[in-house]
């Protein structure tokens, strides 16, 4: 995979130790990169899994323009002018992504919205969306994934594949490491995978329950009616595909563990019902804290998209989803997340930031978003479908590799990044920075009514 | 620009210089007071206005990553009170847990410059520094969670003292944390790993290692004591919430001998009656024990009526109420150090606990005899929202006020308390010592929370006005560093370059390796990546002395 060929001596080597891959939400920050800084390549990647080593020693500084405005090369400074006019005169600007990039960056892209009245949204709305709200009804348990490995001898993933999505997790966090009151590793955990289909990670499971598709709510309730002193129903096999004396054998070992953990994916949360399942899960993990300490947790999947989650919460107070056109934060999935806004042709602007909607959005969001009808800004590090559609487009250096700055793991804990060499783009920080000062000027001089709005 | 300033013929409020309520100036130039300023410095005409330093806030949950999980569980709370965007300010979301920005400015508006961050956990403390940042005018420091930490209980529990004190310093370093946090001593093992159960008394020995609360907390008052810190060991007693629970207080505060304490919301601990029955009053039994031991501080965490948000790392606490309404609730464990817990709550005048809770606070106010070592605050939100501290003002100020309130709530809590007896009102000075010059003294700010030459230009001006929680809600101008930022209520300009205050003790560099083996096998991150870089501070970290002192240890 590296660029550089094995037999090539490195003359000017560089090691950096701890330093922090931030393909998926896993974040290792045990990841010891050598990089020849001649070349500007990582040359190896140890203790990275097959994500990361792809992550890491495929990443090279691409000879293309740092900005571009309607396909010719700009200077960075008329690109965010440009960028900024186009949000300022917008009726309905939007800001989507941001999972991918530092939350120093991400914590400029609300008060950028919050001066021009627009729309910002997270990825969380097409991931673990479903997982904010229905934490907002329901509460989670949960904990930080040292606590998985030091105490957790019940282990559960439900809807996902962390074998080749999080390909360190079971070893680093949940199911081999031994840990204070784990010290055998797996042999002091019972791992259940719960999936409608035999992944390649139900190989590791004790116990793997194969789903009737749609029907993750059903088995969740039975087991929240179990915690409640009902029976299993008779008809359990019926209703959700799996036999009741495996339901009724799975709810005891629930409830007579010590310390329970289920994560869970988006086989959960973006199958019918959504957040409906989710909550369902979160309160099974609550109702079960009357027997044993039992805990959740979403396994997220970008690098930094519990970041985005985090710094969109504190300077709004909502995760995703948050409109400023009345002069105040509004939360209201459905109305003000990006694939509806895009789908009823509502957005006139868009600012996208570390994502690619035109490569993985529906038809009809695609079709707006790539249309005249709206004006598309793009910040990315990659040369994506989407920053090939935008009409200003700036590429950045790559967070983790080329720049520092901090990123949330899955379970909230924020870690520093260490870069392993330079890139002769900008970094997000930089280029939403000076975003946010010219969009802040023009603000001030547009001197709008500041509760007014174009869009009501 | 100019920046130099002259608050003229104001009535000024300076507890700690003595000057109680005499009108004069106040000159400032670069941030601070100054002796004199020039004939160019711009005006502000004071006169018949109450001049006070800028409010200081020693205990409250304004950002961190439990405070977060509260803001992102109540989107319903945010839509009942929009916080909009001015040509000069940020918009943001209020209620019981507001977003950053409306904390920073809602703190500004009560006339509060600083504010204390009372619970860390260590290993997300980055993400406190970090809302920090966001948090725009007022001065922040927290305090770091360090008794439920395993590394460290083991290190008491095999004698290994020096060890201990120096990993202590290290903690403080590597999180850039204010001082230390002690909640609910030893409750989180019993908790997380046995089946969710506590700790029930100070004496009780912990399952795992053999240590009781007691030990814990007298070690870490003795580690703090030698390290000099500026202020002592913050605590959360055990049982908090529990009737019949003033008795672990009282042996909480017999534990420090004659070394310095802070117990923390103390209310909440003060309760008589029989554990698992309606509590009663004990506020005069702590009151006496406070009132006779000047080495201990504390702040009251005042209940008022209307919403609030447990937010507490006393995670067994909050899971025991929530057993009450079934509210929504979040835990969340971290690993090797901390708990935590989350829930909802409505403080309802009818109903006899809270009520009582309401007029133990007051009574905890109003028997205390020395108000530089009592400090107004609501545990915010635990006991309700910092927004209601010119009610609670009022409430201290007003005896008839006071009757009147207590005609509307539970009789037989009213009933049941002494409060109505009690017709002590406070003054103006006092209310400027429990909320500024106290606190200040209790957190060893030397710059804050008094005018005198040198001190942080921190400022706030009331117009004098007979209802003092109309007076206190509205202040016409407030000043930050010198900088004004609230002139006729309203505000005129943003404040960012806010400070981090934190300590930094010295410690002996070889403790690292003892404490590195533990990270390796049992954190999910590495050492390395442990200890907060200094960019963090944003290069707005103030770093307040510390004066080691000799070890106790060695005096045995």
């Amino acid at each position: 995979m590296s660029v550089a060929s094995k037999n090539d001596k490195i003359v000017n080597e560089k090691i950096v130790e701890n330093a922090t891959c931030t393909f998926c939400g896993c974040c290792c920050d045990d990841i010891t990169l050598t990089v020849d800084m001649d070349k500007k390549v990582i040359t190896k990647a140890k203790d990275a899994c097959v994500l990361g080593k792809s992550w890491f020693l495929n990443h090279v500084i691409e000879d293309k323009p740092i900005a571009r405005i309607a396909g010719k090369e700009v200077p960075l400074d008329d690109a965010i002018d440009e960028a900024a006019n186009i949000l300022m005169e917008a009726k309905f600007p939007i800001l989507y992504g941001m999972s991918d990039t530092i939350c120093e960056a991400q914590r400029h892209c609300a008060p950028i919205m919050d001066d021009c009245g627009g729309t910002i949204d997270t990825t969380t709305s097409v991931c673990h969306g479903p997982s904010g709200m229905a934490f907002q009804g329901v509460g989670e348990p949960t904990m930080t994934l040292g606590e998985v490995k030091n105490r957790a001898d019940f282990v559960m993933y439900w809807g996902g594949n962390p074998a080749e999505a999080h390909p360190r997790h079971f070893a680093r966090y949940a199911v081999t490491p031994e840990g204070m009151y784990t010290p055998n590793g797996k042999d002091d955990r019972t791992v259940v995978i719960v999936d409608i289909r035999h992944t390649k990670t139900a190989g590791v499971a004790d116990i793997f329950l194969q789903l009737t598709p749609g029907k993750d709510f059903e088995l969740l309730w039975m087991l929240r009616a179990a915690c409640k002193g009902f029976e299993i129903p008779e008809d359990c096999k019926e209703i959700c595909g799996v036999d009741k004396e495996v339901v009724e054998d799975l709810f005891q070992k629930m409830k007579n563990c010590t310390y329970g953990v289920i994560f869970f994916g988006m086989g959960l949360t973006m199958t019918r019902g959504r957040h409906f399942n989710s909550g369902a899960l979160m309160a099974l993990a609550t109702d079960l804290n009357e027997f044993t300490h039992f805990v959740a947790k979403p396994a997220r999947g970008h690098g930094n998209v519990t970041g985005a989650d985090n710094v969109v919460s504190w300077q709004t107070g909502y995760p995703f989803g948050v409109n400023f056109s009345r002069g105040h934060p509004r939360f209201n999935p459905g109305e003000f997340t990006t694939v509806d806004t895009l789908s009823r042709k509502e957005a006139d602007a868009a600012l996208i930031i570390a994502s690619d909607p035109v490569a993985n959005f529906p038809k009809p969001a695609i079709d707006h978003i790539t249309s005249d009808k709206c004006k598309l800004i793009s910040i990315d590090t990659k040369n994506t479908p989407t920053s090939e559609a935008a009409h200003v487009s700036i590429q950045t250096s790559t967070y983790g590799i080329n720049t520092g700055g901090t990123v949330y793991r899955m379970d909230d804990v924020p870690i520093s990044l260490r870069p392993a060499f330079d890139s002769p783009f900008p970094s997000d920080l930089e280029v939403l920075t000076k975003l946010r000062k010219k969009v802040n000027e023009l603000s001030k001089k547009a001197n709008r009514p500041y509760s007014t709005k174009k869009y009501m | 620009m100019n920046n130099e300033i002259r608050i003229k013929n104001g009535i000024v409020f300076d507890p700690t210089n003595g000057i109680e309520g005499k009108v004069g100036d106040i000159f400032i130039k670069d941030g601070k007071i100054v002796s004199k300023v020039s004939e160019s410095a711009q005006v502000i005409d004071a006169k018949g206005m109450a001049v006070m330093p800028g409010g200081v806030d020693i205990h409250c949950h304004i950002t961190g990553p439990k405070v977060n999980l509260a803001r992102k569980l109540m989107p319903e709370d945010h839509r009942l009170d929009p916080h909009f965007k001015t040509p000069n300010t940020q918009s943001g979301s209020g209620g019981i847990v507001p977003s950053t920005f409306a904390t920073g400015y809602r703190y500004a508006t009560l006339g509060y410059t600083t504010a204390m961050e009372a619970a860390v956990p260590p290993l997300t403390a980055r993400h406190a520094l970090e809302e920090m940042y966001d948090t725009p005018i007022i001065d922040n420091g927290f305090y770091v969670l360090l008794a439920n930490n395993l590394f460290l209980q083991s290190l008491i529990a095999e004698g290994r003292n020096e060890e201990f004190k120096e990993a202590v310093a290290w903690w403080l370093n590597a999180t850039k944390a204010y001082t230390v946090k002690l909640v609910n001593p030893g409750g989180d093992e019993p908790w997380k790993g046995h089946k969710n159960l506590n700790v029930k008394d100070i004496d009780d020995k912990s399952k795992v290692v053999d240590l009781s609360p007691r030990k814990v907390i007298e070690s870490f008052i003795d580690a703090v004591h030698e390290l000099g810190l500026p202020h002592p060991p913050h605590i959360h007693c055990n049982n908090l919430g529990h009737s019949g629970n003033y008795d672990t207080t009282i042996e909480t505060m017999k534990t420090a001998g004659d070394r310095r304490l802070h117990v923390a919301h103390i209310q909440f601990n003060s309760y008589a009656g029989e554990l698992g029955k309606s509590p009663k009053s004990a506020s005069k039994e702590i009151t006496d024990y406070v009132n006779d031991h000047e080495n201990i501080t504390c702040d009251v965490g005042q209940v008022m009526f209307g919403k609030a948000m447990f937010m507490t790392a006393d995670a067994p606490l909050t899971y025991l109420l929530r057993g009450y309404k079934k509210e929504k609730w979040v835990n969340a464990d971290t690993e090797c150090e901390s708990g935590c817990g989350i829930l909802p709550f409505d403080y309802q005048g009818m109903v006899y606990t809270h009520a009582l809770q309401w007029a133990i606070g007051l009574e905890i106010f109003l028997l205390s005899k020395d108000p530089w070592r009592i400090v107004l605050s609501t545990d915010h939100p635990n006991g309700g929202s910092f927004q209601n501290y010119p009610m609670v003002m009022k409430l201290l100020m007003d005896y008839e006020f006071r009757k009147e309130a207590m005609k509307h709530l539970n009789q037989k809590a009213m009933n049941s308390t002494i409060l109505g007896e009690l017709k002590r009102e406070y003054t103006l000075n006092e209310i400027c010592i429990i909320t500024r010059a106290g606190p200040a003294k209790c957190l060893g700010l030397k710059d804050k929370g008094h005018l005198g030459v040198g001190a942080d230009a921190d400022i706030t001006i009331y117009d004098m006005l007979d209802d003092k929680e109309e007076m206190f809600n509205a202040p016409r101008y407030v000043m930050k560093a010198g900088q004004l930022l609230i002139a006729n209520h309203e505000f005129i300009s943003d404040y960012t370059d806010k400070k981090v205050l934190r300590v930094a003790p010295e410690y002996d560099r070889d403790i690292e390796k003892v404490i590195k083996p533990f990270f390796d096998d049992f954190y999910s991150v590495q050492f390395a990546n442990y200890p907060i870089d200094d960019e963090y501070l944003h290069g707005t970290g103030v770093v307040i002395e510390t004066k080691k002192k000799k070890s106790i240890h060695e005096n045995k």
